[in-house]
C-alpha cells in the first residue's frame, strides 16, 4: 500500500499549522481513539454472537447435557461424542450425501452459467434484460424455492411431469423413490444458484481486455480456438474463485432441502445441515450435536485454506 | 460487430429458453396461487383466476401470514440498519485508521471461517444464549443473530467500496483539520452512497430470506415469513394452493429491488465474492 509520502504540502490555508504530509502526528491521538471507537462494534458483534457460541459448541461437545424438571445438568463427557461420529451411519450419510451433492450442483452451475454469460456478453442489446431475468432465483427465499418445486416435481399434478407426459414419458414421483430424491434436490440447486455464477462470469467477460479476442480474430482463429486458447485462460481466476466461493456454500445447504425431502426417503437427501438439525431440535442431543457441529466446522476450516491457497495459486485478478 | 444472422438468432433463441426455464417454474407456482385445489389436482391447463387463496392467506383469522409478513420487515430493516452501519464503521477503521496488518488479517480471516459454517451449527448456541439473557423468542434476539450473520459480506462488500475512495481526499480534509467522524460522515460516506445502498438491499434480501435460524428462534408471535411458509409443507393434508399464494408474496420484496434496483444488486454480488 502506498503511503501519503507522494501528496505534497497543500499550498493552502496556513491554519493547518503543522506542515504534514497526511495523516501525521496531530491527527495520531484523534485518530487512535476513533479507530478504536468505530472498530469495537463490529468486533464486539463477532466476539459474542461468533466466538462465543462457537467456544461454547467446543465446551459442549465434550459434555453430556441431561434436563430434568428445567434444569440441565452438565457432565463430563470425553471424547465419547467425537468417538460416536465414526460409526454414526446418518452422518457418514449426510457427509456423503453433502459432498456429492456440493459437487454435483456446483459443476452444472459452472458449466450452465459460463454458457450463459458467453452467450449473454455476445449480444448487443437486450443484455440488461436477461440478466435481469436470470438473477431472479437468486433474490427468491430459499423456502421459497423450495416451495415452487415441491409443486413442480409433484407426482400428481406437477409441470414436470405434466410435460414429461406431453412426449409420451410417464410421470415420475421425482422427491418420493429413493434414486431420484438427491437428484431432484440438485437440480432445484442448479436452478438457485446457476444465475450467481452466471453473474460473476458475465461480470468477469466483460472486463477482460478487448484487444487480445481483436488480435486472435486477425490471426484467424475460430470460435472454439478463442474459447479454448483465450478466454479460458483469462477467465481462470474468477472461475477458480466462484467455484471455491460456490462450494463452500452449497456446504450450509438446508432450506431446500428441508421443505422438499426432509432428508428422505430413508437417508437419500440426508445432508449435514439437516443432520445438524435432527440431533440438536428434534433428538435434544445438545453434547453430542455440538460434537457434530465442530467437526463440520472443521471439514469446512479445511476447505476454506484449500480454496485460499487455490486462489494464491491463480493469481489475483487481472 | 456483425455476426451472421442465422448465430445470432440462434444465441437469441438458446436465450429466450434459459429465460423460460427460470420464469416459467415462478409464473406457474403464482398461477397455483391463483387456481382451486381442485383444478390444481386435476391439472386443467386454463382456469379462471380467483382470489380465495390470497383472501385466505391474508385476512383469515386462522392464518399469521400477515403478521409474519410484518415480523419479516421489522427484523429485515432493523437488522440490516445495525449489520450496515456496524460493518460500514468497521470497514471504515480497518481501511483507513492505520490498525496493525495482523489485527486486519485475523479479523477479516474469522468473519471468513465464520462466513462458512453452517448457520444451524450455530442456531443453538444462539438459542442458549437468548435464553440465558431472557431474549428467546423475541425480535431483538433474530435481529442480532440476522445482522451477524450477514456481517461479514457486508464489511467485506464495504470494504471494498470504501477503497474505492481516493485517500486525497481524506488527506486534504485532515489538513484542513477536519476530526475523523468528520472525514468519514463529510468525505467518505457521500462517496460511497450507491455502495451503501448495494449493501442494505443485500442484507435486506438475505435477511428475509433466512430460513434455520428464524426457525429455531421465534414462536408463533414472532416467526418470519419463510417460517410460515415451511409450514404449509408439514401439514398432513398440504394446502398446495394457499402453499403457492404465500410462496408468491413472499417473492414480492424480490420482485420490487429487482425493477428497482438492478444495478445496485448487481453490483453488490459482483463485488463481495470477486474481490
Amino acid at each position: 500500500m502506498t503511503t501519503s509520502q507522494a501528496t505534497a504540502p497543500r499550498p493552502g490555508p496556513a491554519s493547518a499549522a503543522p506542515a504534514l504530509p497526511g495523516t501525521g502526528a496531530v491527527a495520531q491521538g484523534d485518530q487512535r481513539l476513533w479507530r478504536w471507537i468505530s472498530f469495537t462494534p463490529a468486533l464486539a458483534m463477532m466476539l459474542a454472537l461468533s466466538v462465543l457460541p462457537i467456544a461454547n459448541l467446543v465446551i459442549t461437545s465434550f459434555q453430556d447435557i441431561s434436563w430434568a424438571d428445567g434444569k440441565a445438568t452438565r457432565s463430563f463427557a470425553g471424547l465419547a461424542h467425537y468417538r460416536a461420529l465414526f460409526s454414526d451411519n446418518l452422518f457418514a450419510a449426510g457427509l456423503g450425501n453433502t459432498v456429492i451433492f456440493a459437487l454435483a450442483a456446483v459443476a452444472g452451475q459452472m458449466v450452465l452459467a459460463f454458457a450463459m454469460a458467453l452467450m449473454v456478453s455476445r449480444i448487443v442489446r437486450g443484455r440488461v434484460f436477461y440478466r435481469a431475468i436470470f438473477i431472479l432465483p437468486l433474490l427468491i427465499p430459499g423456502i421459497v424455492i423450495g416451495a415452487i418445486w415441491k409443486l413442480m416435481l409433484n407426482f400428481d399434478f406437477g409441470l414436470v411431469n405434466k410435460l414429461l407426459g406431453l412426449f409420451g414419458l410417464m410421470p415420475h414421483d421425482w422427491l418420493g423413490s429413493p434414486e431420484t430424491a438427491l437428484f431432484s434436490v440438485i437440480m432445484v440447486d442448479i436452478w438457485h444458484w446457476t444465475p450467481f455464477c452466471f453473474l460473476l462470469f458475465l461480470a468477469g467477460l466483460e472486463s477482460l481486455p478487448q484487444d487480445v479476442f481483436e488480435a486472435c480474430k486477425m490471426d484467424g482463429a475460430g470460435p472454439w480456438q478463442e474459447l479454448r486458447h483465450i478466454t479460458l485462460p483469462l477467465m481462470a481466476p474468477t472461475i477458480i474463485v466462484t467455484f471455491a466461493f460456490r462450494l463452500i456454500v452449497a456446504f450450509k445447504v438446508f432450506d431446500e432441502v428441508y421443505l422438499l425431502t426432509g432428508g428422505g426417503p430413508g437417508t437419500s437427501t440426508e445432508v449435514l445441515s439437516f443432520t445438524l438439525y435432527q440431533r440438536f431440535f428434534t433428538e435434544d442431543k445438545a453434547g453430542y450435536g455440538s460434537a457434530m457441529s465442530v467437526a463440520i466446522i472443521f471439514i469446512v476450516s479445511i476447505l476454506l485454506v484449500i480454496a485460499i491457497s487455490a486462489r494464491r495459486g491463480a493469481g489475483r485478478q487481472p | 460487430m456483425r455476426r451472421p444472422f442465422s448465430s445470432s438468432l440462434m444465441l437469441h433463441l438458446a436465450l429466450v429458453l434459459c429465460a423460460l426455464v427460470v420464469i416459467a417454474p415462478i409464473v406457474w407456482t403464482v398461477g397455483a396461487g391463483f387456481r382451486t385445489q381442485i383444478s390444481l389436482l386435476m391439472g386443467h391447463m386454463t382456469f379462471t383466476p380467483i382470489w380465495n387463496n390470497f383472501n385466505e392467506v391474508l385476512w383469515s383469522k386462522t392464518s399469521d401470514f400477515l403478521l409474519n409478513y410484518r415480523n419479516s420487515i421489522i427484523v429485515g430493516v432493523a437488522s440490516t440498519f445495525l449489520c450496515v452501519v456496524v460493518a460500514t464503521l468497521a470497514a471504515f477503521s480497518l481501511n483507513r485508521l492505520k490498525w496493525p496488518g495482523w489485527v486486519v488479517h485475523i479479523f477479516l480471516a474469522w468473519t471468513m471461517i465464520f462466513h462458512m459454517i453452517p448457520p444451524v451449527a450455530l442456531a443453538s448456541a444462539w438459542f442458549g444464549m437468548a435464553r440465558a439473557v431472557g431474549l428467546e423468542n423475541t425480535f431483538t434476539g433474530l435481529i442480532l443473530a440476522h445482522a451477524t450473520l450477514n456481517l461479514p459480506i457486508a464489511i467485506w462488500l464495504m470494504a471494498v467500496f470504501v477503497r474505492e475512495v481516493p485517500k486525497e481526499l481524506e488527506e486534504a480534509a485532515i489538513m484542513d483539520g477536519a476530526s475523523t467522524p468528520r472525514v468519514l460522515w463529510h468525505v467518505v460516506l457521500p462517496l460511497i452512497t450507491p455502495g451503501l445502498a448495494a449493501t442494505s438491499i443485500l442484507t435486506f434480501i438475505s435477511s428475509w430470506n433466512e430460513f434455520a435460524v428464524a426457525l429455531t428462534m421465534t414462536m408463533k408471535q414472532t416467526a418470519t415469513v419463510p417460517v410460515a411458509i415451511a409450514k404449509f409443507a408439514q401439514d398432513y393434508e398440504i394446502q398446495y394452493t394457499q402453499m403457492a399464494a404465500s410462496a408468491a408474496l413472499a417473492m414480492l420484496p424480490a420482485l420490487v429491488v429487482l425493477l428497482i434496483a438492478q444495478r445496485y444488486i448487481v453490483r453488490g454480488l459482483t463485488q463481495g465474492a470477486v474481490k
